[in-house]
């Protein structure tokens, strides 16, 4: 793949610099030109990046500790004073409601519940397959390989209104259970793709070894090539774990009418939309359901983008 | 445990068509044993599902008599007429389209222009490099919140500025004004406002996921190539667009690709931002609204149907006409 499409630009390139030897001198000053007008723009398009995705974050934080009235009082004010800053906005969201607080101490432990269920769940189901697909030939493997990825293609909506039926029906809504089960679906076959590209990259001769000295295929995944995929099972994990604690469309459609169910996810969007609760306290309620993400992000952030371009720099 | 004995005698007897006969068959049975699992648990969580909704569709359900209800039966074709004939069918799907292209080229464009910028080292470009992908990572529904309020004609930062620094004459509110006038050189133009603030934060949201493949792309590209086209004295737009540019593309494609369908069917970020309203209204939040607000499972599913079968109509129409090129170039 990377042959073909390496000689291919190259005639353009070859063509294209035949022409400027005979006019060098208009030539290289364009080079020169743009050289130093991409220098000044790429530090401008840095800043904006920058700017872009750290302030609205920083934007969370500074209006989760404000009262209210400080913020109707000056909506665009970037800063803090002293006299405003408070932290009882986080008090307030984390007290249980029995307290006469908003109950997202309750909720992360029900967002984590679910999302580490989902975590082991989906490790489970996923493993054999990824280990099938990369590692054995078997009939019809391939047309389940396929399956695999078009499986990422079926838009939950499709998903949702069976789910949605079938749990009514099994009398399943509002259980954290449910939850997790229906989020394997979502997150199966982006976890086999993940594995799949690693398990691919462990030497073939390390299982045969390991099958010499007696190690059933079984003990051979056991013992060796799940040691060595540590790295991938591990980013694997996360970015489930990241899938799960984000959602919203399912925990909407199967626990808006439990209360003490609620993920944060959702129990933040609930209460949004009402009056009651100040968006201050709110937002302490969104810095409080992204911290746990962001942190886990950055402890293992090159784990998860290596985990999953890997393969991407090869196409 | 019966692998190692085999295989060790296999050679002995001489058999070596055998051998290697049966090490396939171990082979393909060990396949079919590891691959089991996963199979039965995708069958059942997703393409169980899904079958149940194509089944759905051409029944006549709905949730308080979905109980009693048995897998088949009630066939009707009502479900599609419902759909077709409900007030907003054709707009809500043109919506979704425009917000679904206007998405994909935004997010694919911006995380073009980031992974050239910072292709080369500088102090603290692998903290930018992490941070740029907070807004992929970090859960929807608090940075949609975010945007809500920072929009917001009566709390938000950008209103607040754009009316003091800026000069405008009245908020604007971002997320509910279907059609926003401006004039420009004593021209109007009516601008969809509503719908390219969900656009915008659609962009935002996903560039970093373009940034991180199109980065990784562009670090393998091996630097020879540029380095020649440079001691040739082509000018960054042309090293970009005869060295970098062919190199980029099936990933570029690929993605395009990739967050066609997802935006396509996404519901979460214009539920949140907007709820639907104000010329939002997407095929996926029709879905939902059918389910919840009518608990018509039937028309619902025909809803969700219909947009599936659109998805894989337009996914087939590019097949069709770019994957051969595609191929080519592979």
């Amino acid at each position: 793949m990377n042959s073909a499409t390496t000689t291919r630009p190259a005639p353009p390139t070859r063509g294209d610099t035949a022409a400027p030897r005979a006019t060098a001198r208009p030539r290289m000053s364009r080079a020169r030109f743009e050289e130093r007008f991409f220098g000044v723009a790429r530090r401008l398009v840095i800043a904006f990046l920058a700017l872009i995705t750290l302030v609205p974050f920083g934007y969370m934080l500074l209006l989760s500790v404000k009262p209210i009235d400080a913020l109707l009082l000056d909506p665009g004010q970037l800063w803090v004073s002293a006299k405003d800053f408070t932290l009882a906005t986080y008090e307030e969201v984390l007290r249980p409601t029995a307290e006469g607080g908003q109950g997202f101490l309750g909720m992360l432990g029900n967002t984590a519940l679910v999302s580490l269920g989902t975590v082991a769940l989906t490790m489970l189901a996923a493993i054999p397959g990824a280990y099938a697909v990369s590692r054995l030939r078997f009939f019809g493997g391939r047309q389940v390989s396929a399956l695999f990825l078009a499986v990422y293609l079926f838009p939950a909506t499709l998903l949702a209104v069976p789910l949605f039926v079938m749990f009514a029906r099994l009398g399943l809504q509002g259980s954290l259970v449910g939850l997790a089960i229906v989020y394997i679906a979502q997150t199966v076959p982006v976890s086999i793709y993940m594995m799949k590209n690693y398990f691919t990259t462990i030497p073939y001769g390390i299982e045969e070894a390991a099958a010499l000295d007696g190690c059933s295929r079984l003990q051979t995944v056991r013992k060796v090539v799940l040691p060595l995929a540590l790295p991938s099972l591990m980013a694997t994990g996360l970015y489930i774990f990241m899938i799960a604690w984000n959602e919203f469309l399912f925990a909407l459609l199967f626990l808006a009418a439990a209360p003490d169910k609620w993920t944060v996810s959702l129990g933040l969007q609930l209460l949004s939309n009402g009056v009651e609760v100040s968006k201050t306290v709110l937002m302490a309620g969104s810095v409080v359901l992204t911290v746990p993400v962001m942190l886990l992000f950055f402890a293992a952030e090159r784990l998860l983008t290596e985990g999953l371009t890997s393969g991407a720099d090869k196409s | 445990m019966n692998a190692a004995p085999t295989t060790r005698t296999a050679p002995r007897t001489g058999h070596r068509p055998r051998h290697v006969a049966s090490a396939a068959a171990r082979e393909n049975r060990a396949g079919l044993a590891f691959v089991t699992p996963t199979f039965v648990v995708v069958l059942v969580v997703v393409v169980l599902p899904i079958l149940w909704t194509v089944l759905l569709a051409f029944q006549h359900a709905r949730l308080v008599d979905i109980q009693g209800m048995s897998l088949l039966g009630n066939w009707s074709l009502e479900n599609f007429g419902k759909v077709f004939g409900s007030p907003g069918f054709w707009s809500s799907l043109w919506t979704t389209v425009l917000y679904t292209v206007g998405s994909t080229a935004g997010s694919v464009f911006l995380g073009l222009i980031a992974a050239l910028a910072l292709r080369k080292p500088f102090r603290g470009r692998g903290l930018l490099r992490a941070s740029m992908l907070l807004p992929y990572v970090a859960p929807v529904v608090a940075v949609a919140f975010v945007w809500e309020i920072a929009l917001s004609p009566q709390l938000g930062i950008v209103n607040d500025w754009g009316t003091r620094l800026l000069g405008w004459d009245d908020p604007i509110a971002f997320l509910s004004t279907r059609s926003y006038e401006v004039s420009l050189l004593g021209l109007h133009f009516d601008v969809p406002l509503a719908l390219l603030t969900v656009i915008a934060f659609e962009t935002w949201r996903y560039f970093p996921f373009a940034f991180l493949f199109l980065l990784a792309r562009l670090q393998a590209v091996p630097d020879g190539l540029e380095e020649a086209a440079k001691v040739d004295g082509a000018a960054p737009t042309q090293r970009f667009r005869y060295v970098l540019l062919p190199e980029l593309m099936p990933v570029i494609a690929l993605l395009c690709v990739l967050r066609f369908i997802m935006t396509f069917n996404k519901f979460d970020d214009i539920y949140l931002l907007t709820g639907g309203g104000s010329g939002t209204d997407v095929v996926a939040v029709r879905v939902y609204d059918f389910l919840t607000a009518r608990f018509d499972v039937g028309a619902a599913a025909a809803q969700a149907l219909v947009l599936a079968v659109l998805l894989m109509a337009l996914l087939g129409v590019y097949f069709a006409f770019f994957a051969k090129k595609t191929q080519e170039e592979a």
